[in-house]
């Protein structure tokens, strides 16, 4: 571990060695493989990946939330010095909520349609708390105001259909932190909202550490938002960390070739326009089709005889990545960036 | 760009939905989804419509192709007007004009092969013999980089990024002159994206396409729409050039669209932004004056009461804005440009 990671002290949530896979009739099903990564006090971690990555399934596996019964979780997920794999259904159901909040992506799927929004929060409220029912209504009121609703005594008789998509996410904020939570894992919470909704909503969940004290965990496909939010960055692919490190490393000099071709892959909104955008060629494997060794190889330009085995992950400085080009150290991108566009080049002009 | 004669010309297009019912409360509802926008494409560009979800841009494409009757307005396609066209006339005017949409997963029929879902357009269209919808369809296969074995397929067995290339193919098989494609990347991860941005690209140097590019995504709209349009609650706030508009926004709606848009900046963005408070009021009930002026930074007393209109700045730039900006960054609450 790299000499400045943040202490055990600093530590809220330390996941070691997380493999989740399903049992099925064609044999186990490996979805998740060898994640480890941590999460400090008041720090705000992006995990960052395309659909099918893993990125929600880590999220569910912190929640205890994977109930299906062919489900294989193995690994160490320690919060705040015990392991929440160990722990039982009642211990972890005193501790969601309380604790380890989430929101999702869609909040008008996760939460009932049947009650006002305020009876939701309150609910939460009363779950955890020796509160009276007044009492809870107040504060239910309080933190939907905290969240920058308008006039927050009638949004919470409101019920959620009622409410335009940012107030319904911004309701789902205010119900998760009901409880003051440690830990606040934010499930793309911002792709079904409009880009100036989402820039209200980034705020607001940049704001959480200094009103609220709290760490959040943001799963997210858009290296933008990972740019506007986070301290840290991890980023999946096919169920293995590509690369995790600072995000300022990260994103100006990455050191796996999927990173860097996300990054390229951006259409940018300053200089030139490229006359093609570099893409990754081909598209994310399936957990089933994942290929032997670097599951990026079928798609990386720079696969070379050592890809064939699956890559460790090599530490340089704050930055760790799971290529074997970034073993000696960083690669040289720009040399090798202008390589693959001429290779590009050339195979447009053969097609 | 005045003197050239439009492909397709919408003028004062008004659209509106009737929601609700007299039997539940709140009645019957109209929903003014387009009001009074007109614009011009030309043959050869790529014209990108952008704002945010229930702007109208996607009522405005599908208008465009007539997929729905207008309420007012005039479009004209190729010098014709089309605006009072019933379904029976508009039927061989479709092979010129068609659509890619934006779920490559909802629009192709799950129990049709990917060659039967191609040929469809070809076998209702032309009157082609078996053995020349094989050759266009393994031609079609070629255009968008897929292998002809897949022809015998199912949607299912295909990727996001195949499908919507499957979409395309069933496009361009008529040999269009137009495609309006509705936010036809924003259901594709960001590696595949790319892909088909550039598909689109070659597609037009190769077949001399003219496309409407509906997205929510700046960032692809700059990269492919030579001009671009920014819709606010059914109406063009703005239109001009991509780069002048994105670079040098004279509409305070779009200076805020713009630096809402968070970028891969290792950096963090630093730089000022404008959040707007609030969210687009309804278009049930638009707000009277500039349809803009509730969330506005620099409304005035004016921009209350009176409408503005999309008028000419230099350089074949229009914007509906009584104090338009000047530089390239919105003034936090500033006087406005030209007060």
């Amino acid at each position: 571990m790299p000499a400045d990671m943040p202490t055990p002290a600093d530590l809220l949530l330390d996941v070691q060695d997380l493999c989740v896979s399903f049992r099925s009739e064609r044999g186990t099903i490996r979805i998740l493989e060898n994640i480890s990564f941590t999460v400090g006090q008041r720090e705000i971690l992006s995990i960052v990946g395309e659909s099918g990555s893993g990125k929600s399934m880590t999220s569910l596996a912190v929640m205890r939330l994977i109930t299906d019964p062919n489900a294989i979780i193995t690994g160490r997920i320690i919060y705040k010095g015990r392991d929440l794999l160990q722990l039982d259904a009642r211990a972890m159901r005193d501790l969601r909520g309380r604790e380890i909040a989430m929101i999702f992506q869609d909040p008008m799927t996760a939460m009932t349609p049947v009650y006002t929004i305020g009876w939701q929060i309150e609910e939460q409220l009363r779950a955890h708390q020796k509160l009276s029912r007044r009492a809870a209504r107040a504060r239910a009121v309080e933190l939907l105001g905290e969240m920058g609703i308008p006039a927050p005594a009638k949004a919470a008789t409101r019920y959620p259909h009622q409410l335009s998509g940012g107030m319904r996410q911004r309701a789902m904020i205010a119900m998760a932190l009901s409880c003051n939570p440690s830990l606040l894992i934010a499930d793309e919470p911002t792709t079904a909202l409009d880009v100036t909704v989402q820039a209200q909503i980034l705020e607001l969940i940049q704001r959480l550490r200094q009103d609220f004290g709290s760490s959040v965990i943001l799963i997210t496909h858009d290296m933008g938002v990972v740019a506007t939010v986070s301290d840290r960055v991890m980023v999946m692919y096919s169920g293995i960390i590509a690369e995790r490190g600072p995000k300022p490393l990260v994103l100006a000099q990455p050191s796996h070739p999927y990173t860097l071709g996300l990054l390229n892959s951006i259409p940018p909104m300053h200089g030139a326009r490229p006359r093609r955008l570099p893409s990754i060629p081909g598209s994310p494997p399936s957990p089933t089709g994942r290929p032997a060794g670097c599951p990026f190889q079928p798609r990386c330009d720079f696969r070379f005889e050592p890809c064939g085995t699956r890559p460790p992950l090599f530490a340089n400085g704050e930055q760790e990545a799971s290529c074997y080009l970034a073993e000696k150290g960083l690669p040289d991108w720009p040399h090798e960036r202008a390589i693959r566009a001429e290779g590009r080049q050339r195979e447009g002009a053969a097609a | 760009m005045s003197g050239r004669v439009p492909m397709l010309e919408a003028a004062s297009v008004t659209k509106t939905f009737v929601v609700g019912s007299r039997f539940r409360s709140g009645g019957i509802q109209h929903v003014q989804a387009l009001s009074d926008v007109s614009l011009k494409v030309f043959a050869g560009e790529t014209l990108g419509l952008v704002g945010e979800s229930g702007c109208g841009k996607s009522t405005l494409g599908r208008c465009l192709l007539r997929l729905y009757d207008l309420n007012g307005g005039r479009i004209t396609f190729k010098g014709r007007d089309i605006s009072g066209l019933g379904q029976r006339e508009l039927r061989p005017l479709r092979a010129d004009m068609q659509m890619v949409f934006q779920d490559p997963y909802a629009s192709l029929n799950p129990r049709r092969r990917v060659g039967d879902l191609i040929a469809e357009p070809l076998r209702v269209h032309g009157r082609r013999r078996e053995s020349e919808v094989q050759d266009r369809l393994r031609e079609l296969m070629d255009l968008v980089n897929l292998s002809p074995e897949f022809l015998t397929r199912f949607p299912h067995e295909f990727s996001g990024g195949q499908r919507q290339r499957i979409g395309i193919a069933r496009a361009i098989a008529l040999a269009p002159s137009l495609i309006v494609a509705d936010e036809p990347v924003s259901a594709l991860d960001v590696s595949v994206q790319a892909q088909i941005v550039n598909l689109f690209m070659d597609l037009q140097d190769k077949l001399g396409l003219t496309y409407v590019f509906i997205a929510h995504d700046l960032s692809v709209v700059r990269q492919i729409a030579t001009r671009t349009a920014v819709m606010y609650l059914g109406g063009i706030v703005e239109l001009g050039e991509t780069d002048r508009v994105l670079h040098r926004p004279a509409h305070p709606y779009t200076a805020a669209l713009i630096s809402a848009v968070p970028e891969p900046d290792p950096q963090g963005n630093i730089r000022a932004r404008t959040i707007l408070r609030g969210e687009p009021p309804s278009p049930t009930n638009p707000p009277p004056g500039c349809r803009f002026h509730t969330r506005c930074p620099i409304a005035q007393e004016r921009c209350r009461v009176e409408v503005p209109l999309l008028r000419p700045l230099e350089d074949a730039h229009s914007v509906a804005c009584h104090f338009p900006l000047d530089g390239p960054n919105l003034p936090n609450g500033a006087a406005p440009g030209h007060a």
